[in-house]
């Protein structure tokens, strides 16, 4: 019996089908608390050295108050962990763009979201539009921004993988 | 603020509008990197074993590890070249510089030993009057392909400069 069949005919590590999303669900929020911790090993892979994120002096003559702040890129990255615990290892990530309104402060909780605002089928490709943002513990949006995700179809499992 | 604000856009900017200025090849990318950039990324929960378990990687549909789509194939040069800060630095001295946001189109994924070619440009602009003063709004477009010639990845990057 192949993995498949003793799986029901669904296929092997998909977590999500596209059959089973609409349009106004929720996406579990993937939450991080945020500091030099976080930043520092972002910046080592990333290799993204300003003292604006280092230094709270620099911070602070950079006219953030609160002293050194977190990278945009590494919010970035944090869209997409949340997109793929959602969608999972099956699904494919087509598009994610956000905007950088509110700076990452050390200290933060910050709350990655995603609501669904369409499906559709396009080319063959079941699609699904998501709007993102990340907010902060005070509910302030920091990121917001979109995305467009691929998933697997229930219909289709029968078909040879890619 | 009167309407006949000064122009922050300088000649050396206009010229440089929509010509791909930037060529260049990657390193192979390895398994240690990729690993690293999702410990960074997960930190402090598990990165997932796609990014680092070559056995758990090869039973799923990507047949081997693959990078997460936002990883940075341009780390560490041996030479930092003037362009890595923005394709518009030297062109606007003296301004400030904060991320506006990032938008990416994602083709294949990034596998260990890909060597990853880039083009990039300044795409357009705009300026704006906000609470920083006059505001340039600057979009850059980035393209990445593989050694096959696949396109991993294009990358609009809004960078604001006051």
């Amino acid at each position: 019996m192949s993995q498949e069949e003793a799986m029901g005919g669904e296929r092997a590590g998909v977590s999500l089908y596209f059959e089973d999303v609409a349009v106004g669900d929720e996406l579990p929020v993937w939450r991080r608390e945020t500091g030099l911790l976080n930043w520092n090993r972002f910046a080592a892979v990333n290799d993204e050295f300003f003292e604006v994120h280092m230094d709270d002096a620099a911070a602070r003559a950079a006219e953030n108050p609160q002293g050194a702040f977190g990278m945009g890129m590494m919010r970035f990255s944090y869209l997409h962990n949340l997109l793929r615990s959602w969608a999972g290892e099956e699904a494919d990530i087509r598009e994610v763009g956000c905007r950088y309104r509110a700076v990452n402060q050390r200290g933060d909780v910050l709350g990655v979201t995603g609501r669904v605002t369409g499906t559709r089928i396009e080319g063959g490709d079941q699609l699904v539009d998501i709007a993102l943002d990340i907010l902060n513990q005070d509910g302030e949006s920091t990121t917001p921004g979109h995305a467009v995700v691929a998933l697997p179809s229930r219909a289709r499992s029968d078909a040879p993988q890619p | 603020m009167s309407a006949e604000a000064r122009s922050l856009v300088t000649p050396e900017l206009e010229s440089r509008r929509g010509l791909w200025l930037r060529e260049r090849l990657s390193e192979p990318v390895s398994a240690s990197a990729i690993r690293r950039w999702a410990i960074a990324c997960y930190w402090p929960d598990p990165a997932p074993r796609l990014y680092w378990d070559e056995e758990y990687a090869a039973r799923t549909r990507h047949g081997g590890i693959v990078a997460p789509l936002e990883f940075n194939a341009f780390t560490w040069p041996v030479e930092r070249d003037a362009a890595d800060s923005g394709l518009e630095t030297d062109a606007l001295p003296g301004l400030r510089s904060m991320a506006g946001g990032t938008r990416d189109l994602y083709g294949v994924p990034m596998r260990p030993g890909d060597v990853i070619r880039e083009r990039a440009r300044l795409a357009d602009w705009d300026q704006r009057e906000t609470r920083l003063g006059p505001t340039l709004f600057i979009r850059s477009e980035t393209e990445w392909t593989n050694q096959r010639e696949e396109l991993v990845r294009t990358r609009f990057i809004t960078s604001i400069r006051y």
